[in-house]
């Protein structure tokens, strides 16, 4: 009896140290693609970014130094419910380490606070607001591509210095809208140009001409979309058809990607500035892996800067967990330990997170080709700045989050 | 003021976009009995026929607004032999969940093949433009679509109230036993109406392609509008969806010119009033 009792103790300890052992050297990761798979904004995120993390998997090389990397994506419909559903099950019993993309301000914003509750990752690719990195920043998320501050800065300030100094808004009646819509008029202000009226629209909205009527008639020299997808192409398109930049006023597409710029058609969109973080044209690393990425594609297109977030953010992610030599499963620890490593990859190039969790790149303003300019099937802008890294973002000194040492 | 003569005409603009495809939908109803929920999916289906038409075989606007209504049409005409017409004589919620599936099925594999956010058409080189009316820029392509809607709207009126065929029509769905008893082939007829008035919504997807963006999702959109028009004009009244689909255009622009927030349930808001005062609709008449 006693020698099977202190088998029994052996037994345990072995399998103890055995399973402490294996903790140590965790070789296996699950990535949750959280996305809009079906709806408004499925093309610019959706298939290609699960795409754009399968690339991300191979390209590692982790693979041969023995991980075992798994993807798994759902849709969570834009709506932030059914998203932390999801991102709960996920992490409850599929065991899901690092959740990619997630698009949708809403959305992000509830999946921010159950990945922090849960100690999971978050590499936000997706999500416009700003607040991901200020206000209800986390230990366990970084916002990797652009933000509402972002874009406010970098494309109202280039137009107001170009002579653009009054401003009329049309803005998507709900969070994200007023966001964007809050932080450029303060750029607007700031850089010595005047709102002169806002009209609110509600989401999804399909006939923009009473709104565009209203903005035409205010004279303003440029009208601010601060709406996004299939709402923002068909604000452009019904500015196109009542003459209004013909009229002499300029249309600012405040968020806008290139599948928007696709759908529209450069004889409708050119002239259009925006900023974006990521072209595929900009150098031989963005179009290598964009030609690779849109071979893989059903409609043969190329990355939006949300899909090439996803590839950058997991080609990080992996470096780190590889020279931690293994995946410790504590989001806090990984995520310092990425903000403490800098960031260098084909796509982005280099850069730095910053302790609220703020991925810092250069911001590049661009003007949509005209279709005389263009070479073909996805070749549409013109860069025309370039904003540095370190002046694109909301500076540390102004921000709430409470990560950051003041 | 000019402002709101702006508006007002804006308004008469989608509410033809609306005239049409309720009218539609109340020859569908009215004839058939069913409450044809796949509209927007078919409505869709035109304006993505006219894009293949024009990508794919270089046939351009014109000729698309007659082959687009007549290539959908007779899709909805299969659906209706098919699918459709083993529901005659069930209960109105039967119609309603089979053409609800089909909407859902049409629009996935449009948007499986197409993404979401859709493709350019751009406006026919005849039509692009416009007038300086004094008081607003009217793009020529709109005032357009205005006319030609009242043209196809009162003709469809016309055949359906005062010609011999749609005499037939109307008593082959009063009583189609007696119909057929005067050698009229009743499902053939039941066919071609679910036929036109496909080929209606398809009219109108091909009349918006160049305005809006054609997308898998643009009549999922528009058809909850749609039939909340169709209620208020009265169920199956044919003069009552054109009536009420114009209108509601109009007081849908005025709202977005005084309260802009609103002019997404403002529709709504009219529907709950009307069906509180006259529950079977403006002209509808009593069940």
């Amino acid at each position: 009896m006693k020698h099977r009792i202190s088998a029994l103790f052996l037994g345990t300890a072995l399998a103890l140290a055995a399973g402490g052992g294996a903790m140590a050297q965790d070789k296996t990761v699950k990535i949750g693609v959280l996305t809009d798979n079906s709806g408004l904004y499925s093309d610019l995120g959706g298939a290609g970014s699960t795409v754009a993390a399968q690339m991300a998997v191979e390209d590692s090389g982790l693979a041969a130094k023995g991980w075992k990397i798994d993807i798994v994506s759902a849709d969570h419909q834009n709506k932030p419910d059914i998203g932390t559903t999801i991102a709960r099950q996920w992490i409850d019993v599929e065991k899901v380490d690092i959740f990619v993309d997630v698009l949708n301000s809403g959305v992000a914003l509830a999946v921010n606070n159950l990945v922090k509750e849960k100690n999971a990752v978050m590499i936000n690719t997706g999500a416009a607001t700003s607040d991901l990195t200020n206000a209800q920043c986390s230990p366990n998320t970084i916002h990797w591509v652009y933000d509402t501050y972002m874009l406010a800065n970098s494309t109202g300030q280039a137009l107001v210095k170009a002579g653009g100094d009054t401003w009329y808004f049309l803005t998507a009646d709900y969070a994200f809208g007023h966001a964007l819509e809050r932080d450029t008029a303060a750029v607007v202000v700031k850089s010595g140009g005047k709102v002169i009226g806002t009209v609110r629209h509600p989401l999804n909205s399909s006939d923009f001409s009473s709104f565009l009527l209203q903005a035409q008639a205010s004279k303003a020299k440029i009208i601010g979309m601060a709406n996004a997808g299939g709402d923002t192409t068909n604000t452009i398109k019904q500015a196109s058809e009542f003459g209004i930049v013909a009229g002499g006023q300029k249309l600012a597409g405040l968020l806008l990607f290139i599948n928007d710029v696709h759908s529209l058609g450069l004889r409708v969109a050119q002239g259009l500035n925006f900023t974006e973080t990521f072209y595929w044209d900009l150098n031989d690393g963005t179009r290598a892996f964009s030609k690779r990425f849109s071979e893989r594609m059903k409609n043969k297109a190329m990355p939006s800067m949300v899909q090439a977030g996803v590839y950058s953010g997991l080609i990080h992610y992996f470096k780190t967990i590889d020279a931690m030599g293994g995946n410790p499963h504590d989001g806090v620890k990984v995520v310092a330990k990425m903000k403490e490593t800098p960031t260098d990859d084909p796509l982005f190039g280099k850069g730095t997170i910053r302790p609220d969790g703020r991925k810092l790149h250069p911001a590049y303003l661009f003007e949509v080709k005209k279709p005389s300019e263009s070479k073909g099937p996805w070749d549409y802008y013109k860069l025309v700045g370039t904003t540095p890294a370190d002046q694109a973002f909301r500076p540390l000194s102004e921000s709430v989050c409470p990560l950051v040492k003041k | 003021m000019q402002a709101l003569y702006a508006q007002l005409l804006v308004g008469l603009i989608n509410g033809s976009f609306y005239a049409l495809l309720s009218l539609g939908l109340a020859v569908i109803f009215g004839m058939l009995n069913i409450i044809n929920f796949a509209h927007g999916a078919l409505y869709m289906m035109g304006a993505f026929c006219a894009y293949f038409l024009l990508n794919i075989a270089g046939i351009g606007y014109w000729p698309a607004l007659i082959i687009a209504p007549i290539a959908v049409g007779i899709f909805g005409m299969i659906l209706e032999r098919t699918m459709l017409q083993w529901l005659a004589g069930l209960d109105h919620l039967y119609g309603l969940l089979l053409t609800f599936g089909l909407a859902l099925i049409i629009q996935g594999i449009f948007q499986n093949y197409f993404g979401s956010s859709g493709l350019p058409y751009a406006i026919p080189s005849e039509l692009q433009g416009g007038m300086n009316l004094g008081f607003m820029f009217l793009p020529i392509y709109r005032g357009w679509v205005v006319v030609f809607s009242l043209v196809v709207c009162l003709a469809t009126w016309f055949l359906i109230e005062k010609t011999r065929l749609g005499a037939n029509l109307r008593a082959a769905t009063e009583n189609p036993t007696l119909v057929r008893a005067f050698g009229i082939n009743v499902p053939r007829m039941i066919t071609l109406t679910y036929g036109l008035g496909v080929g209606l919504a398809a009219l109108a997807g091909v009349l918006s392609a160049p305005i809006n963006q054609v997308r898998p999702l643009m009549g999922a959109d528009l058809i909850i509008v749609v039939f909340a028009v169709v209620v208020i004009g009265g169920m199956g009244s044919i003069m009552g969806s054109i009536i009420t689909g114009f209108a509601l255009g109009v007081i849908e622009g005025l709202t977005k010119y005084f309260y802009p927030e609103a002019s997404n349930t403002v529709v709504f808001v009219l529907m709950v009033l009307v069906l509180l005062l006259k529950p079977a609709g403006l002209t509808g008449r009593a069940a």
